[in-house]
């Protein structure tokens, strides 16, 4: 399963006094297996650009290509596409409606038409997977739990789809640290086993940090960056020039930097800037 | 000390749908000055919030006394007096804007407490001002960035000439720009307009510049003490689902390598001055 998008143009209200470009001649490949962080200031065109791909949107002009197939088609079956390409919004707890956590979880695979049994397991599995506890939470209200654990029902909703595509939206917007581990780190491990593509939406830089292989970054409805992690928070000027910030590791390193020349600033997590510093001492103390 | 917020014994229960009880607060006692910038961490369910809607009597207490500026939120009759003392600013800047032009929104809540509209007037502009959107004020607040509305929200609220501002995280859905905005407003109205500010977060670099931090867990107030005592405990604060900023942990982590630094370094400053004096 691969993703082309090719000069992908969406523009708001054409031809009215409101008329607005949201997205301008984008392209981009994102490759099967890869665990892409999209990031970009508030109304940069990242959530037009999501939601095209899986139909919600309609593109002015450009074609969006799943695994040989041009989505943007009119002819193209909503129903089918959206079995392969999940989008869990943001805030997507607001979105249960079902009494119980099970109903609300198999809801999505009962429309695919699949047997009790199998939509049992993938209820099962899927809770699993957010770390919900199946025999002792399948039956409760939704309504009863924790915005966390709502969350996590949400997203395990999409998760029973088995979409090949997972796009997630701000998805640990205003969980605790621990709250934003756990459900990163989750998602982190069915990406590893199903080699699914993953779309992470954040305005956090340090959750981007620690799982994208690749950072889309989008400025004004283009793409303005891609790269490895490495390669897109080395750029930290350009980065707060469009609105957005590198991980606090990555300033503390230039900070260093500065002072000592031969410090590595390509650096983003927490693990490689001890490394780095341990080596600066160390260099400090032969010298 | 002039007391901006009195606590005691605060209890609170939430009662459920088949008369099951929850106890989101346990006795919890604490007092705010005047004048203070206090920031409440504690993980999803600890009662933060809990805690801060009973200080504009949003929830009344269930055992316990609350006072705000002197007066018992209990007391129906000094509601409108407590809600003019104590603001409050939401998490979804969408959910709070009520208004069609930016000037308007700001204006509601002044509106609401019957002032002329001459005063309402230079109100707006003032509120306008300390969040500095003065130059938004014609324009419509959905076409603004999330930071943006979040000032506009608190303009809103600063406009009822609060002397608390009570934020339930208000940086939580905004992009590292809109953050840093929202932030530098509340520091200011902290510093320069000395209004009391309780600020919920779980950011912890948010946390770093505050005068006092209170850390909550299971109901109750488990820490409490100022950024540098309380991001020391790296251990207790992991331990209860919590974190400390990067620099912190970095330092943190140094220090069991056997590097002899200081392990309470709150910003990379610090940090870039402890390493290369």
């Amino acid at each position: 399963m691969s993703l082309e998008i090719k000069d992908l143009s969406h523009i708001y209200m054409e031809g009215t006094p409101f008329e607005f470009q949201a997205l301008k001649e984008i392209s981009a490949e994102i490759k099967e297996g890869e665990f892409i962080g999209l990031i970009g200031h508030t109304g940069s065109g990242k959530s037009t650009f999501i939601q095209h791909l899986n139909g919600l949107l309609k593109p002015t002009s450009g074609s969006i290509i799943l695994d040989g197939l041009n989505i943007t088609k009119k002819e193209i079956k909503l129903k089918k596409l959206r079995e392969k390409v999940g989008l869990v919004f943001q805030y997507p707890e607001y979105q249960l409606f079902e009494e119980t956590i099970y109903k609300d979880i198999a809801f999505g695979p009962k429309n695919l038409e699949l047997s009790d049994s199998i939509i049992a397991k993938r209820v099962k599995d899927s809770m699993t997977q957010v770390g919900l506890d199946y025999e002792k939470m399948k039956d409760l209200s939704p309504f009863e739990l924790s915005g966390g654990q709502r969350r996590r029902v949400a997203i395990a909703g999409v998760l029973a789809m088995k979409p090949d595509i997972l796009i997630l939206d701000e998805p640990t917007a205003g969980l605790d640290p621990r709250g934003r581990d756990e459900i990163l780190s989750q998602i982190n491990k069915v990406h590893l086993q199903t080699k699914n593509i993953i779309i992470l939406v954040s305005h956090s830089m340090e959750d981007i940090s620690r799982f994208a292989d690749r950072i889309i970054v989008m400025d004004k409805g283009t793409i303005a960056l891609s790269g490895k992690p490495r390669e897109v928070f080395k750029e930290i000027d350009f980065l707060e020039s469009i609105g957005l910030a590198a991980p606090q590791v990555t300033y503390l390193m230039k900070g260093l930097k500065e002072k000592d020349p031969e410090v590595r600033d390509d650096i983003y997590t927490i693990e490689e800037a001890k490394e780095e510093i341990l080596k600066m001492l160390r260099r400090r103390k032969d010298a | 000390m002039d007391k901006m917020i009195k606590i005691e014994n605060l209890t609170h229960e939430y009662k459920g749908n088949e008369g099951d009880i929850t106890r989101a607060l346990n006795r919890v006692s604490l007092d705010i000055s005047r004048g203070e910038f206090v920031v409440i961490i504690g993980h999803n369910g600890s009662g933060k919030s809990t805690l801060a809607k009973h200080l504009n009597a949003i929830l009344l207490p269930t055992e316990g006394l609350v006072e705000v500026n002197g007066l018992d939120t209990a007391n129906p009759e000094n509601l409108w007096q407590i809600r003019q003392s104590a603001g409050m600013v939401f998490q979804n800047p969408d959910n709070q804007i009520v208004a069609t032009i930016v000037e308007e929104d700001v204006a509601f809540g002044p509106e609401n407490l019957g002032i002329p509209s001459q005063e309402i007037r230079e109100r707006v502009k003032e509120a306008l001002r300390i969040v500095g959107m003065e130059e938004y004020a014609n324009h419509a607040p959905h076409l603004l960035s999330g930071g943006q509305k979040q000032r506009i929200a608190i303009a809103g609220i600063i406009a009822m000439r609060p002397q608390c501002i009570i934020l339930d995280e208000p940086t939580a859905m905004l992009d590292p720009s809109g953050r840093r905005e929202v932030m530098e407003t509340i520091t200011r109205l902290n510093k320069d307009e000395g209004i009391t500010i309780v600020h919920i977060t779980h950011f912890m670099d948010e946390a770093v510049n505050a005068d006092r931090i209170i850390v909550m867990e299971d109901g109750e107030i488990v820490l409490e003490g100022q950024p540098r005592e309380i991001f020391s405990k790296v251990d207790k604060l992991k331990e209860i689902g919590l974190d400390v900023p990067h620099v912190t942990e970095i330092a943190f982590q140094l220090k069991e390598n056997g590097v002899s630094i200081e392990s309470n370094i709150l910003t990379v400053d610090e940090m870039v001055r402890e390493l290369c004096p």
